[in-house]
């Protein structure tokens, strides 16, 4: 773009233009390498030293200053004696009961109001992208008040619950998803929807049978980037979970690392490498489609 | 859109199979069970609110299993079939959490003022319970069912048992050894005198409990002090509801409560426990101006914005100069760098912090040991080092965002007005200025509004990586360098522990949503979301 130029106008000159030439590609494009060079070694010397402390025998944080001195598993053996799988057990569940939930809610929302017309249906697509606007996260004393209030009626929905949490996550679904769906659902022509109906199927059949199978792409999206935000989520999931075996990673972790922040490096950064590789191989698998997403839900961070 | 032209379709021939008898019917009788489990669930949910006497809980149930009922039941309710569901968590925790917080935001609720007045004046009865002089001590098992604790004792020969809600009641079967100490009580464990020493919650748990000696409160209640023996306890205040006071008939102070949830004695003194109550905008006052707050909390709002606003800016120009660099087609294996350059971006946030909060440990971490020759340089104990520290961390992991973005919104530039200016004589810096950075900026701004929203609010990256720390010297607030208000309210709030005051971190969160809102307008205006439905 800006800095492309037509390459070497001056290709047949000769044998004493060469060294010009040469040192033109290298100002244009061959000081493009070691700078790519200098970015990736940016990039990844957090991730090479993390992979390389979960490695070091020691499992502290003293000493691992120099890269790959030992290698050992010991670390990733203690994290059988910790509650890291409990914890990654939560996260799972926590994380796809909140992701097949948004996907099922936003996707029946988005199809109501891409295929239906009925009356207050502009103002009720204008107020969710008003709420949208506005973060759960910070209405947390109201949410855990909330909880305490509920859970005195069902233990389900109270504080120390999963699925008070699952369902406190849910509360997003409609709001934040509703929009991108939406305009994807409305790529689909309705001429579709019509030759069905005239085969005779029902609205529930169309929807299932017809519309949910042709969306799958973004269905795909919304349920990664509803399990990636439970996933993250620190807020809302240490208010909701007291006791340490209903802990999620974010907020297990966190606890290893603000007690003792040197003695327990060495299980974190395990933990750390097995948490983050399946995110990190689904994001850069998938890395096309989020980019997409986050540039049309472009209302939202 | 196309969608415009759809006009509501006649009603079809053919009934929905989650309609009709007839057919295939196994949509039908899917709805149907689904239906059931929700009724049952929601009745049963209904009683225990009823039990509970928790009246607007109850009356909201009832509301969403009627109008559940009504929408899957009836023929009109189409869109709301499959709006509801989604419509029903969004009601309860975005839409009514939110009102929840401007409503606690005006009161006082928080440390001392935690329930209703009824709970106080309990509280306030049973801080004041002490030993009754003369009390026999009856020997004591505790014993457990479930997750209920409950006293075993020996009165007259026969085992009695009670919980904190169940008054002592004899149980037929049970056994005591000579002293008078249940051994066996039919329907309960006993729980071992061992495990009251080695477990502190369940000692704690213990000491705590209360078992009413009988339905009348005047009896007074059996306590322990160390799990062997109990002993019964009476309260020396007495609650006078018609007056309104409480009295403590030891020392004769008489309680009043005053329009601030507390009870007031006559000689001065106040209760502990109080009530909250609604104080109008007294927290937006307190917060700003208390000298513990006003202070502190200013420092922290100008910190917020100046936060989120240099990280979107550092995050994007970075982005976006590796997006320039690297958008040109003589640059080989552009993929595998593409990938490699946004390795960061796919890194869970909050592992991210937590693991750059040991990188900059002063002591071992990596950062000091590699690029600053071993050199001893606190990164996140000194207020401007920290705040530093907090943007670099956050430009490491936010840069690739806006490599991505910028990288699409290059491509997508058309080539031929660069090339007009060109020809021109335009110089490639003037091609950039004029051309190609403004047009960028038209397909970013919106995100960029967006992400200084979301920065606003970044409580990963802050929390993770310093805790707000290091703290102010000045103030008795736990409040830090690095702290952004969504970290402070959470502070403030207690609910991770320390002094909690709900109300005050309630209106602080007030303040965050109107500046989200007016961030957000600004965006929704840009986008003109609007015009596209």
């Amino acid at each position: 773009m800006a800095t492309t130029a037509p390459a070497a106008p001056a290709a047949s000159k000769g044998n004493r233009r060469k060294p010009t030439r040469r040192s033109r590609w290298w100002l244009e494009v061959g000081w493009k390498y070691p700078f790519a060079a200098l970015i990736i070694f940016y990039a990844a010397f957090p991730l090479v030293f993390v992979l390389s402390a979960s490695l070091d025998e020691r499992g502290s944080l003293a000493g691992t200053s120099t890269l790959f001195s030992s290698i050992s598993f010991a670390n990733y053996q203690n994290l059988n004696d910790t509650l890291f799988w409990t914890w990654v057990g939560n996260t799972l569940i926590i994380g796809i009961a909140a992701a097949i939930g948004a996907v099922l809610m936003g996707a029946a929302a988005a199809y109501a109001f891409s295929r239906f017309r009925f009356k207050g249906r502009r103002s009720s697509l204008t107020g969710l992208l008003i709420l949208q606007m506005f973060p759960q996260t910070v209405a947390f004393v109201a949410i855990f008040l909330l909880l305490i209030s509920l859970g005195q009626v069902v233990p389900a929905l109270g504080i120390n619950s999963k699925i008070a949490l699952i369902c406190v996550y849910l509360g997003t679904a409609l709001g934040s998803n509703t929009f991108l769906m939406y305009g994807f659902f409305n790529s689909i022509p309705t001429e579709m929807d019509e030759a069905a109906k005239i085969d005779g199927a029902s609205h529930s059949q169309i929807f299932w049978g017809m519309i949910m199978p042709l969306v799958r792409p973004v269905l795909a999206v919304v349920g990664l980037l509803a399990f990636v935000s439970s996933f993250g989520d620190y807020v809302l999931a240490k208010i909701v979970l007291v006791s340490q075996e209903n802990w999620t990673l974010s907020v297990g972790m966190y606890q290893w690392v603000s007690d003792q922040l040197t003695a327990r490096w060495g299980i974190f950064s395990a933990g750390t490498v097995i948490a983050a590789l399946p995110v990190l191989i689904l994001f850069l698998a998938l890395q096309r489609y989020i980019v997409g997403g986050l540039t049309a839900g472009s209302v939202k961070g | 859109m196309t969608t415009d032209t759809a006009e509501k379709a006649p009603t079809p021939a053919t009934e929905s199979h989650g309609r009709s008898w007839t057919g295939l019917g196994w949509g039908f009788l899917v709805k149907l069970l689904l239906m059931m489990v929700v009724n049952a669930f929601g009745v049963s949910a209904i009683m225990s609110a009823w039990n509970a006497e928790a009246w607007v809980i109850l009356g909201a149930l009832v509301v969403f299993l009627v109008v559940a009922d009504w929408v899957y039941f009836s023929k009109r309710m189409l869109p709301l079939k499959y709006i509801y569901p989604g419509l029903v968590f969004l009601l309860v925790f975005q839409v009514f959490a939110m009102g929840y917080t401007a409503y606690v935001a005006t009161t006082n609720y928080g440390a001392g003022h935690n329930g209703s007045k009824q709970q106080a004046v309990e509280a306030a009865l049973i801080q004041a319970e002490r030993e009754v002089p003369g009390s026999p001590s009856y020997p004591l098992a505790v014993v457990r069912d479930g997750d209920t604790l409950g006293f075993a004792i020996t009165e007259d020969g026969t085992v009695e048992v009670g919980t904190a809600d169940q008054p002592l009641e004899a149980v037929d079967g049970g056994k005591a050894d000579d002293s008078g100490r249940p051994t066996e009580v039919p329907g309960w464990e006993i729980v071992p005198r061992g495990d009251l020493l080695s477990d502190q919650a369940l000692a704690k748990e213990v000491t705590d409990l209360r078992v009413p000696v009988s339905e009348d409160a005047n009896d007074g209640s059996l306590r322990t002090r160390e799990g062997s023996t109990a002993k019964v306890y009476k309260s020396s205040m007495v609650w006078d509801p018609a007056a309104d006071t409480l009295t403590d008939t030891e020392s004769g102070v008489v309680y009043t409560p005053n329009d601030r949830g507390t009870f007031v004695g006559d000689d001065g003194s106040t209760l502990a426990t109080g009530w909250y109550v609604s104080i109008g905008a007294d927290n937006f006052v307190t917060a700003v101006t208390n000298p513990d707050y006003a202070k502190p909390l200013l420092r922290v709002a100008a910190w917020t914005f100046a936060f989120a606003f240099l990280t979107v800016a550092t995050s994007f120009l970075l982005g976006l100069l590796f997006a320039i660099v690297f958008n040109d087609d003589r640059v080989k294996g552009k993929k595998i760098l593409r990938t490699l350059f946004i390795l960061p971006y796919a890194f869970p946030a909050f592992l991210t912090a937590l693991l750059w909060q040991g990188m900059l440990n002063p002591e071992f971490g990596v950062i000091n040991k590699w690029f600053f020759f071993g050199a001893d340089i606190n990164w996140l104990g000194d207020p401007w080092l920290a705040r530093f520290s907090v943007l670099a961390v956050n430009l490491w992991l936010s840069y690739p965002y806006w490599f991505l973005i910028c990288t699409g919104a290059l491509q997508s530039l058309s080539g031929e007005t660069t090339e007009a200016a060109k020809i021109d004589g335009a110089g490639r810096w003037r091609q950039f200025r004029s051309i190609t950075f403004p047009l960028l900026m038209v397909s970013t701004a919106p995100l960029a509004i967006s992400s200084f929203a979301f920065n606003f609010n970044n409580f990963t990256i802050i929390y993770m990586l310093t805790g707000g720390g290091p703290n102010f010297d000045d103030t008795s607030v736990p409040l830090g360098a690095t702290d952004i208000l969504i970290t402070a309210i959470y502070q403030i709030s207690g609910v991770q522990g320390g002094r909690a005051d709900y109300g005050l971190a309630a209106a602080l969160s007030i303040v965050v949503f109107v500046v989200v809102g007016i961030v957000s307008g600004l965006a929704f205006r840009q986008t003109k979301k609007l015009e596209e439905f």
